[in-house]
């Protein structure tokens, strides 16, 4: 707390003489003085927070951050990574020249990231800022936090009676990661695509580069998350479990009910296979709509994309998502369950 | 925000994740097996945010001066976004609030989880024998109780009511985190204590019987204990159970 304090008048002062208009306060003095002052009302916040429900929403809360959190981080380093020590021709060369190409290996290539769907989304920012065709990063992208080891492990061992599903997981979400790969080659326009401006690193050294953009992707893609969370907490705390039981009895309904739980829950990906299996009143192809929606596109996914890609990348992005990972479920069921 | 308040933003959200992952208070809400990661995660944090300051500091006073990471260097108009505020709002939840474990409210909003297992291998020895609570429902429901006869078995967990007052006694399965959380529940008969408290802490000693009801949220079916002995205990270090254990 010295520091902070210490540095906030000295840099108002260096200013001054600077004469520089100052229109905003500084932001270390903004945070110091926030978190002396949640210091100084913890007693009453913690009194408020006491009833059932605001207890159980803030260790959802914190439970969900708290858990994406190495997985961000560990993306978060991969990205800077790729960003500064893998020279761009690294991947012209992985990958095939023709995008319709690239795409499929591209998806396949997720099967290698053994993360949750946290992980990806800054290692597919880093991979088109690196010059990789857009449509095979989104690929990527998709098909990382369904298709790796690890989540398909979790998916046998939380079905252990349907084996089938492993597959038609695999087979689905592949499926959908290409093929919106593919659409976005055909019908994708450079500037839906417009990332916040990242920082450019150049002129750096390599570590201050690679520190640099740790720190730019930590605060950016963090924010999102805690966003996220908050949403997925209320809604894991406000909605009463009975409504999807209602919803259970009607195939088409089902389908799409689990497919929007999937989304609300925001739950890793790691986890969500376990979650599917004691949905047991549903039919095993809206649980596996549910398995194929989830690590694609859920709320913290969106928070995420939009700091990463840009919001109105986002906004295109994620519906199509949803209804390809619904109607790519539904025909995976049909065929393979 | 400003490279320093990112900085110290960083330091104090990694350094709340060590201390978190040192003590068992990481336990509420993530299972044991993240622990590493966690650790990794909030000594990379700390890392990150001694970078910023070192680089910081390091910079020409020229793009230093006056920007503080508001972006007019090297005519790059980048700004961090307001969003990295949010960031706080974990920081506090953990440092000031440390909100407890699930308890009896989510349990009871849930449908119990119970599924069948993969096996009912011999009850390992001991008088009583201890046993998980996910255990002992799996052998009374889908094993209708053969491979636990009528020896005395020891399950602890904490204690929920229905809306019709029956007290169940309740362990919440996690997999990864809180947010996937849901409620084993065996139904308590026989010698209960009169006075019971929701959340309470219990370790009973009882035997199989096969009186069963059903979950009124998703039909799932919930076994009973008939117990002998019942006595209230700390809440353990890692409340959850977790599948296969």
């Amino acid at each position: 707390m010295t520091t902070t304090t210490d540095v906030a008048p000295a840099r108002v002062a260096h200013r001054a003489r600077n004469a520089r208009p100052v229109r905003r306060l500084d932001s270390v003095f903004v945070l110091a003085m926030v978190l002396l002052l949640a210091f100084q009302v913890q007693g009453p916040i913690r009194r408020a927070l006491s009833v059932p429900v605001m207890q159980n929403w803030m260790t959802v809360f914190v439970a969900v951050v708290v858990q994406a959190l190495p997985f961000l981080v560990l993306g978060v380093l991969l990205s800077a990574l790729l960003a500064v020590f893998v020279p761009p021709s690294f991947f012209t060369r992985a990958l095939p020249s023709r995008p319709a190409m690239a795409v499929p290996v591209a998806g396949m290539a997720g099967a290698v990231l053994p993360g949750c769907e946290c992980a990806s989304v800054p290692v597919a920012g880093a991979l088109v800022r690196r010059g990789v065709t857009p449509a095979a990063a989104l690929a990527f992208l998709l098909s990382a936090p369904a298709i790796n080891p690890v989540v398909l492990t979790a998916t046998a061992v939380a079905f252990p009676g349907n084996p089938r599903m492993v597959l038609a997981r695999f087979a689905a979400s592949l499926l959908v990661a290409c093929t919106m790969g593919w659409l976005w080659q055909r019908l994708g326009r450079t500037e839906w695509l417009r990332p916040p401006a990242h920082p450019s690193f150049d002129g750096l050294s390599k570590p201050a580069a690679f520190w640099g953009s740790v720190r730019h992707d930590v605060m950016h893609a963090g924010g999102f998350l805690v966003g996220g969370a908050m949403a997925a907490a209320t809604l894991k705390a406000v909605v009463p479990a009975s409504w999807l039981h209602a919803a259970a009895g009607n195939p088409v309904v089902s389908i799409l009910a689990l497919g929007v739980l999937a989304v609300l829950l925001s739950i890793c990906s790691e986890a969500d296979a376990f979650v599917a299996a004691s949905l047991s009143q549903f039919s095993l192809t809206a649980r596996l709509a549910f398995l194929v929606v989830g690590p694609m596109i859920d709320l913290k996914l969106f928070g995420m994309q939009a700091a990463t890609f840009g919001r109105g990348f986002a906004l295109r992005f994620a519906p199509v998502t949803f209804a390809l990972a619904v109607a790519a479920s539904a025909l995976a069921g049909v065929v393979l369950l | 925000m400003s490279r320093q308040a990112q900085a110290v933003l960083m330091l104090l959200v990694g350094g709340a994740v060590l201390r978190a992952s040192l003590t068992d208070l990481y336990l509420r809400y993530v299972k044991v097996g993240l622990r590493p990661l966690l650790l990794t995660a909030g000594i990379i944090l700390v890392i990150a945010a001694a970078a910023t300051v070192w680089y910081d500091w390091r910079r020409p006073r020229a793009t230093r001066d006056g920007q503080s990471g508001r972006g007019q260097h090297g005519g790059h108009g980048h700004r961090e976004p307001r969003v990295s505020w949010l960031l706080l709002l974990p920081l506090f939840a953990l440092i000031l609030v440390a909100p407890p474990a699930l308890d009896s409210y989510s349990a009871m909003r849930a449908g119990t989880a119970l599924q069948r297992p993969f096996g009912f291998p011999t009850l390992p020895a001991g008088d009583p024998v201890q046993l998980s609570v996910l255990n002992y429902a799996g052998r009374a429901v889908y094993d209708h109780g053969r491979s636990l006869g009528d020896r005395p078995v020891k399950v602890t967990g904490f204690v929920a009511f229905d809306s019709g007052g029956t007290p169940y006694l309740v362990r919440m399965l996690l997999n990864c985190c809180a947010a996937d959380a849901q409620p084993v529940k065996i139904g308590l008969t026989g010698q209960v204590p009169p006075v019971l408290q929701p959340d309470t802490w219990l370790e009973v000693v009882g035997t199989y019987t096969t009186e069963q009801a059903r979950d009124p949220v998703n039909n799932g079916a919930i076994p009973f204990i008939d117990v002998r002995q019942a006595r209230p205990v700390p809440a353990p270090p890692d409340p959850y159970e977790t599948w296969g254990s």
